[in-house]
């Protein structure tokens, strides 16, 4: 990894409830996140995500543990650490008294930035998130992609180190999703580090450096998206529909199929478990036109995150 | 340095939103002076409901009562919409500057809207009940410290309201808390009249609005009972004192989880 510029050592965060009793939201976690990286917390809702970018923004208060930003203690110099960073939170929180260009302008104002420097920096990001003509509108008359690219836009006003991004594209339709990523990886490419949080595995996947599986406020796993989908075990499915009953198919496939885990079948329908599935598809095709079993379709799943996280928890990511 | 430009960063955004609502802004600081003094000053002297000095001796009363009501409103008010659903303050709180810091800019703010409140009423008053006054200005710099520490304990206690009470229960706080309040005030009343009352002269000393109504009272119309002046300012200091403390405790509670 590069440089780190993130460092967080054993975090934890207990919320005490209104009902009297604690909650462990974040029960211990450690993590570095390198310069230009983008990485990800994955994990279902109540994971603790929200509430680790909280405690890495300075608006939850850390229970336990350390927290740096580009060598700042979080604990000791909330204010510096400010500087530094900008955070789109899962809500939209813009404000509503002001235009669309206003939030972007008070933004680096409150960050002591000149003016003709705020000005040319808002033109700038307006374009960049498509909503140059939408510039002197009040948000409240914004789609929920288009608040969200003003947020986006926002919180890079003042050039901050790292953008914290919780649940980016939470609520969106695709076409906004998508646009969403696109930006999030331009920038990425210009070399903002990237925090995100997301419930979307795909997005996870697509997006992330770096991916950090996250249930009931532990860190189950950290790596790249490949490498955890590579030590996921049983992932690897192909499905399998014939058109006639074949007793024997199973066996056949086990006995010529090399790398086949096991087979599961029900009546025409059999998934098979593989190492590398793309490499055995021709073998299965060859498998089944030799014996003159007729094949209605094939179909290939390769290994997702969601895989990797029902193997961690034997959970599905969502409910 | 870098401090003092967000924190006028922040004043300025809020004086903006503020100028754009100058309607509502004007309708929300004069048009309770206006009825107070015409109903009070103008109405009932009128009709002969109650003696033409009675404006004189409610005359503080209002002035007092517009001032709380403006400084309560000016900073309680912004804050339904601040920490609200969407949370809006989130951006300035993410400002690289102190948490407390961007409360005092909401006090400030709603104690300017209390200062006009309270500059309003003297036209107004000489406007509408002019005939009926009897003003005897007993000390002009005690009576502007009077203003200044009244607008700041008004927009104070907003800030104690405007963070322990649930946005979507304001209307509520209006009813049990303010109107309260202005009726056991000592707005209507000199408090020494109260001492027929002994048990409700002591317990209304608990209300801030009390030693707003007696120290102008003690300005302005010195021949009717009032509370020593050094009393209505300690009065007034000790209750800044207590909200300041709970309103920051507060404050920091709903912007830090
Ligand atoms: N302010 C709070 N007070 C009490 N409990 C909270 C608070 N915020 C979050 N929680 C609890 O902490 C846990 C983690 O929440 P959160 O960090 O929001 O998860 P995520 O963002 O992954 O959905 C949940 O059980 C949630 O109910
Ligand atoms: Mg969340």
């Amino acid at each position: 990894m590069a440089e780190p510029i993130i460092q967080v050592h054993d975090l934890k965060k207990t919320y005490y409830a209104r009902g009297g009793h604690y909650i462990e939201a974040v029960a211990g976690i450690s993590f570095d996140v390198g310069r230009r990286e983008i990485f990800g917390l994955l994990g279902p809702n109540g994971a603790g995500k929200s509430t680790t970018i909280g405690m890495l923004t300075t608006t939850v208060r850390i229970t336990d543990g350390r927290a740096s930003i580009a060598g700042i203690d979080l604990g000791l110099d909330p204010i510096s650490v400010k500087k530094k960073i900008a955070v789109v939170p899962q809500g939209i929180n813009l404000d509503r008294s002001l235009t669309a260009r206003e939030n972007l302008i008070y933004h680096a104002k409150y960050f002591g930035m000149p003016k003709e420097e705020r000005e040319a920096r808002a033109q700038e990001l307006l374009e960049l998130m498509a909503l140059s003509k939408r510039a002197s509108d009040y948000p409240s008359d914004f789609s929920g992609g288009m608040a969200r690219r003003l947020q986006i836009a926002r919180a890079l006003m003042h050039n901050p180190e790292v953008l914290f991004l919780d649940e980016a594209t939470t609520g969106l339709d695709p076409q906004s999703r998508l646009m969403i990523w696109h930006k999030i990886r331009d920038l990425n490419d210009s070399g903002q580090t990237i925090f995100l949080t997301t419930h979307h595995m795909e997005e996870a996947d697509q997006l992330c450096d770096r991916v950090a599986i996250m249930d009931k406020g532990k860190i189950l796993t950290m790596d790249t998206p490949a490498r955890l989908k590579k030590a996921t075990p049983g992932g690897n499915v192909v499905d399998l529909k014939t058109l006639d009953h074949s007793e024997d198919l199973p066996n056949w496939l086990k006995a010529e199929v090399p790398g086949l885990d096991r087979v599961e079948s029900e009546n025409n329908t059999h998934r098979l478990f593989l190492d590398r599935p793309e490499e055995a598809l021709a073998n299965i095709v060859e498998v089944t036109r030799k014996h003159n079993v007729k094949l209605q379709s094939v179909q290939l799943h390769p290994v997702t995150l969601e895989d990797v996280f029902v193997h961690m928890t034997g959970r599905a990511l969502r409910e | 340095m870098s401090t003092y430009k967000t924190f006028l960063a922040i004043m300025e955004r809020d004086l903006k939103v503020m100028s754009r609502n100058l309607g509502d802004f004007f309708l929300r600081i004069g048009v309770q002076p206006l009825l107070f003094a015409f109903i009070f000053g103008y109405v009932l002297p009128t009709i002969g409901s109650i003696p033409r000095s009675f404006s004189t001796l409610v005359l503080p009363g209002i002035l007092a009562v517009s001032t709380m009501a403006a400084g309560v409103q000016g900073t309680a008010m912004p804050l339904a919409w601040d920490f609200g659903a969407t949370k809006e303050i989130q951006d300035r709180l993410m400002a690289p500057i102190s948490i407390r810091l961007v409360m005092i800019e909401k006090i400030i703010m709603g104690m300017f809207e209390a200062w006009l409140a309270a500059a309003f009423v003297f036209p107004v008053a000489y406007l509408i009940m002019w005939e009926n006054l009897n003003l005897h200005l007993e000390s002009l710099p005690l009576l502007i410290l009077l203003l200044v520490l009244g607008g700041l304990v008004s927009a104070t206690l907003g800030m104690v309201l405007g963070t322990i009470v649930e946005p979507m229960r304001f209307s509520m706080m209006f009813a049990t808390v303010i109107v309260p309040m202005i009726f056991l005030g000592a707005t209507y009343y000199p408090w020494a009249g109260l001492s027929k009352i002994p048990w409700l002269q002591y317990l209304v000393l608990l209300n801030p609005l009390v030693y707003l109504s007696e120290g102008y009272r003690g300005q302005l119309t010195p021949q009717i009972p009032h509370m020593a002046p050094e009393y209505a300012i300690l009065g007034i200091v000790v209750s800044i004192v207590i909200l300041m403390a709970v309103a920051t405790r507060e404050f920091e509670k709903r912007a830090i989880s």
